[in-house]
Formats: structure tokens, sequence, C-alpha cells
């Protein structure tokens, strides 16, 4: 076929979707409410959660994981616009991770070093590393089926920055489950169920999202 | 930006509102540019320019795949040189070439090429033939026969909505079959 004839074909096809920005926001709208679904299904709030959220370890834990799902979806969404600035938006990572450790220095100034260990182990440790995965699922799946709507450099990266997002809202609807209050444990328990998420969105965007 | 880049990004707008002929009339202002760069970039890698034809059908095939990546605040120049960086690296790749492009050369490429003929390409044609009997009938009527979307759907007894579902079906899966060629 020659391009001239190419070209004429593809002035005539007119199909085109909505923007990336609000495919994206479907996806997490879509995805969470699937994980929100999931998260009904095989758990439960804990009790007294209205009251405790004065308390500032249980607000750490939303603060964290929700800035962390804002902050990826606006990476995620440059990841695979091709040119976009992404300095800013990897930046914006620094936010759930100072906030964390603002945590973490809080907890090992005012509790004694003999309770370290009991906070860092929690009660549900293995729980938590492999419950977040699956309530972030529908969330990873949704994302990455709206972002192969991008042009990614690196569908590697791209699919990475998906697995934060949905390990971000993962563990925002898990939180609402877990007494496990530490920031030593959401440090290390948390964020190894995310670093799996993102492991596995590096690992299903390089095949997916490849354009 | 240069003039060109900003003309383009002019065509691109209006080709969002709806405007069909500022679109192909973007396309074959891109067609002959593109073919200069990549024919440049081929050469610089010791590829055969031979292929040019080839990376430019699956380049523009991008562009059109992809144009909803483009927000319309940006210039188009930065946003299509790496979507053609990014395909040529591909391409240079899939012949078992590791390279880094970087996207500053491709777009410094500035002065007008001396018109050349489009040889035939031929990865798009062969690879049209491999799909389903619709897609490549509707392609070929509205492409080679030059026919609009209502007379091939008047032929081939579908519906206007129908051909066009089908035209995109076949450029997205051609798209499709030529990034994951391996062969040759």
């Amino acid at each position: 076929m020659k391009t001239d004839e190419l070209i004429r074909a593809l002035a005539a096809d007119e199909r085109s979707g909505p923007g990336l920005g609000t495919s994206l926001a479907m996806a997490v709208l879509a995805g969470g409410a699937g994980a929100a679904a999931l998260f009904a299904l095989i758990l439960a709030p804990r009790p007294g959660l209205a009251g405790l959220l004065a308390d500032p370890r249980v607000l750490l834990k939303f603060a964290v994981a929700l800035s962390l799902a804002v902050a990826s979806a606006a990476l995620a969404v440059r990841m695979v616009r091709p040119a976009a600035a992404r300095t800013a938006a990897a930046w914006a990572l620094l936010v759930p991770a100072a906030l964390l450790a603002a945590g973490v220095a809080g907890e090992l100034m005012t509790t004694p070093g003999s309770s370290w260990r009991g906070r860092l182990f929690g009660h549900y440790a293995l729980y938590c590393v492999s419950l977040i995965p699956l309530i972030s699922a529908p969330v990873l799946a949704a994302v990455l089926l709206a972002l192969r709507r991008g042009a990614p450099d690196s569908p590697t990266l791209a699919g990475a920055a998906a697995g934060l997002l949905a390990g971000g809202v993962g563990a925002a609807l898990y939180a609402l489950h877990c007494i496990d209050d530490s920031p030593f444990f959401v440090l290390a328990w948390y964020g190894a169920a995310v670093a799996l998420v993102t492991a596995a969105g590096a690992f299903i965007g390089r095949r997916v999202l490849a354009w | 930006m240069n003039d060109r880049e900003q003309r383009w990004t002019q065509l691109m707008l209006a080709a969002r509102a709806g405007d069909r002929g500022a679109y192909e009339r973007l396309l074959r202002e891109l067609a002959p540019v593109l073919r200069d760069v990549v024919r440049r970039r081929l050469a610089n890698f010791g590829a055969p320019t031979g292929e040019a034809e080839d990376v430019v059908q699956e380049v523009l095939l991008a562009l059109h795949l992809k144009r909803q990546t483009w927000r319309a605040e940006d210039p188009l120049g930065p946003w299509l040189w790496t979507i053609v960086r990014n395909k040529l690296v591909d391409h240079l790749r899939r012949r078992g070439r590791r390279v880094e492009v970087p996207v500053e050369d491709l777009a410094e490429i500035l002065p007008a090429p001396e018109e050349r003929p489009g040889t035939e390409a031929r990865d798009v044609e062969r690879h049209l033939a491999l799909l389903p009997e619709k897609q490549q009938a509707v392609l070929r009527s509205i492409a080679v026969d030059g026919s609009s979307v209502g007379d091939t759907a008047q032929r081939m007894q579908m519906t206007p909505g129908a051909v066009r579902v089908a035209l995109h079906r076949a450029f997205a899966s051609l798209s499709a079959r030529l990034r994951s060629d391996q062969d040759e």
C-alpha cells in the first residue's frame, strides 16, 4: 500500500475516544469500585473506625496511601503522554514518603525501644502483604487498560506507575480494616505490599503497554 | 518551536475540532518530512534505507492511533518527534540493533526535504493480507479505490457505522502486527 493511500484512509477514520486524563479517571473509579466490592466481600471496617480517625497514626495510613495514589496517578498519565514533563510528578512521590518518614521518626521518639519489635511485626503482617495486592488487582487491571490508549517511552515504567497507583488505592482500603497502626508496620508491610503491586504493574505493563 | 511546527500544531487543532481536510493536509505535509528524517537516521545506523517507507507508514499509524495523547495546550513538535523516535528505535531493535536516538536530533533536520516519491512499503501490505476479510476490503476500498465511507458501506452492504468500526480496527490490528513483527 502506498503512503498516500494509507493517509487517505487514516483521514477517513474519525473514531477517537476520550482523552487520557478522562480514561484514567474512569478507570480509577471503576477499579476502585471493584476493589471496594472485594473489600466488602472478604473484610470489614475495624470496629470504632470513625472514633479512631482522631489518632494521628491511623490518619497517617490514609494520608500516605491516598497521597501515593494521587501522585502516581499524575505520574502515570505523564508516563504515557509523549514528551510530557515528568519531573514534577515524580517529585510529588516524595509527599507520601515524607509523611511516612515523619511518622516513623515520631514513633521512634515517642515509644520505648523495647516495644519496637512488636510494633514492627504487628498482628496481621501476612494478611496485610497478601490482601493489599488482592484488593489492588481490579484497580491495576482497570488502570493498565486505560493506559493502553497511551504511548509510553517505557512500558515497564508506565506499568510500575500504574502499580503504585493501584497499590495506593488498595492500601487505603485495607487501612479501613487494619488494626496495626504503627508507622513501623506501615513502612514494612504496606511498603512490601505496594512494592509487590508495583512489580506486577511493571511486569504486566512491559507486555500490555507496548504500542 | 519553528514556523513549520507551529503550522502543524494549528492543523492538528483544526483536525481535533473536526476539520478532516486539515487532518489530511497535516499527514500529507508530514509524510515527506518523516521520509527524509527516517532515511537519514536509518543511513546513520547502517540500516537499509529501503526500509524507510515501512517506518514512515508505521509512524503515521502511530500518530493517528495515539493522537489523543497530545494535549491541545502543548506544541505538537516535541510530541511528534518523541513518537518518531520511539518507532524508529523499535524498528531498529526489531532488526537487532540497540540504539539511542535523541529527540533533539530529529527536530533539527529543518530544511524542507527535496521531494522524493514514496516507494512502495512492504510491511503494511504484508500484514494487511492477514487481516479479517471485511477489514481488508474496507481499508482497500477507502485507501486504494478512494471511496468514501458512505460509498463503501453501500457497496459492501454494511452500515456506515460498521464501516467506520472495521476501518478503525484494521488500523489498530495493523499497528499491533507491525509492533510484534520479528521476521525478516
